[in-house]
């Protein structure tokens, strides 16, 4: 087994003013108050809400009105309230793949009553090489991700 | 939803395959013998995954003597990681402003 100390990964750090529970109440039990759904959707109709189910092995998926569910990926850890782990089986396009295990890790670490250092990991990037050109592509198209980005820009604001 | 006809297992291994080329040309300057060597793959494998990571701009290739040397392509690199930043800054931006909320509704319940 190789160790795989070369993988490409995104990791970002937040402070947030939240109790170390609360912060991770929000990001897991709270995801669909904080995920913009509006702005994208991977299945393909619409998303009307968004879930992870509390528990190793349990889903994280996107719900159409129509009840129809479209799979993120897996909880992989689930240790609350510190950290989650979980798969995101979501292709450079935006749509859901099995073969992609990319890996979101969320570690939350208490440094006060009320504040919570937030540590966060997207690995597993390499899988996206076959389609960095086509991203990119799409990163800058009209209604693609620029429409994400300005709903980001609206929800940073208000 | 996506449904895959008896190619997904070819497919898994395939990213397995890529993914293990990528990181031996992280390691270092290789040749494609030098991979295959160490993959289980033939040589031409080798080399189609390389081509699809060098159109991708992820590596790139130099002569030195009479071999062609892959490696990794430091601007292509950024650029894929700037990429994927870029909507998780957002994403996490969003999350920050939620748990400040709820954070504060909950001290004003417990205030009032």
């Amino acid at each position: 087994m190789t160790q795989r100390t070369t993988e490409l990964a995104v990791r970002k750090q937040v402070t947030v003013e939240a109790a170390q529970a609360r912060a991770f109440a929000v990001f897991t039990d709270g995801l669909a108050s904080w995920w913009p759904l509006e702005g994208y959707h991977i299945g393909d109709q619409p998303a009307v809400t968004a879930a992870m189910e509390p528990r190793a092995g349990g889903r994280w998926f996107e719900r159409a009105a129509d009840g129809s569910e479209c799979d993120w990926g897996r909880v992989l850890v689930w240790e609350p309230p510190s950290r989650v782990v979980l798969s995101w089986a979501i292709d450079a396009n935006f749509k859901a793949d099995a073969t992609v295990d990319t890996e979101v890790e969320v570690r939350f670490i208490a440094e006060g009553p009320t504040t919570t250092r937030v540590e966060f990991e997207h690995r597993g990037l390499e899988q996206y090489a076959e389609r960095a050109a086509e991203m990119q592509a799409q990163f800058d198209s009209e209604g693609g991700w620029s429409a994400l980005l300005a709903l980001f820009a609206d929800l940073a604001r208000s | 939803m996506v449904t895959y006809q008896g190619g997904e297992q070819v497919g898994v291994l395939g990213d397995a395959m890529r993914r293990a080329v990528f990181e031996a040309v992280a390691s270092g300057p290789r040749a494609v013998g030098e991979i295959a060597r160490e993959l289980p793959i033939s040589r031409p494998a080798v080399s189609q995954h390389l081509r699809v990571l060098k159109e991708a701009g992820l590596v790139r290739d130099e002569r030195a003597g009479n071999r062609r040397l892959y490696e990794l392509d430091p601007a292509g690199v950024s650029e894929l990681r700037a990429y994927v930043e870029r909507f998780w800054n957002l994403a996490l931006a969003a999350f920050q402003e939620a748990a400040e909320r709820a954070e504060r509704a909950a001290s004003e319940g417990s205030n009032g």
